[in-house]
């Protein structure tokens, strides 16, 4: 739940999702749910002259399971919020 | 994907892209583009009036699928295709299905080719 409750919070903010087969999209994180899936608006392909097909996809939806990466923008958290919430989790957990 | 609870958050759910063309990307690499008719918490979908879009390089083509149900599992990502926007790059060039197998073909066998090469350049270990 920490990572759902994480996301949550850069809702709105632009990131670069990297997927496992090597497709890296970025986009405004429009929403997350609990399998961690991703819905991304104004979305745009990293390296679009590889994948045509994508061109007119403005909003997609990111099964949870296939993303590598996220990568987010550098003042996109508040890292001692963050580090509480895992200590808190480790010793729930 | 629950219904319950998180009113004020939008949550991720697929119900936005209900009858409108879609865009699914498979693990395997195939593009399968139809009007989303129904959905579930797994991702599985039903595609209806679907069709397979192959691109090798400039040139693509589009085989006809008909009613479809992809198992969630196999979903990478589900895109929404802007109608007002062009769905390919202008300079693609449709072709049929037997000269995009052939172009598939010719392009696997240069990847083979140069993954070959590559194994016989190291064997050489000439750094």
């Amino acid at each position: 739940m920490l990572f759902f409750s994480y996301f949550k919070e850069l809702v709105g903010k632009e990131v670069i999702v990297e997927l496992k087969n090597d497709l890296a999209i970025s986009g405004i994180l429009h929403s997350v749910d609990q399998y961690l899936n991703i819905k991304l608006e104004n979305t745009r392909v990293v390296d679009d002259t590889k994948y045509p097909h994508m061109l007119s996809v403005k909003n997609c939806f990111i099964r949870g399971s296939v993303v590598r990466y996220v990568q987010l923008p550098p003042d996109g958290v508040d890292v001692d919020i963050l580090h509480d919430a895992t200590r808190r989790e480790a010793r729930g957990g | 994907m629950s219904w319950a609870g998180l009113d004020n958050f939008p949550a991720t759910s697929l119900a936005d892209n209900l009858d409108k063309k879609l865009l699914v990307i498979l693990r395997d690499g195939k593009k399968i583009i139809g009007i989303l008719r129904s959905f579930d918490q797994f991702a599985n979908v039903v595609l209806e009036g679907a069709l397979e879009r192959i691109t090798v390089g400039e040139l693509y083509c589009d085989l006809p699928l008909g009613l479809y149900i992809i198992r969630g599992e196999n979903v990478v990502l589900i895109g929404e295709l802007d109608l007002g926007r062009e769905e390919l790059p202008s300079f693609m060039v449709r072709v049929t299905p037997t000269e995009i197998k052939q172009a598939q073909k010719a392009e696997k066998d240069a990847t083979e080719l140069k993954g070959t090469m590559r194994k016989r350049m190291e064997f050489l270990d000439l750094e």
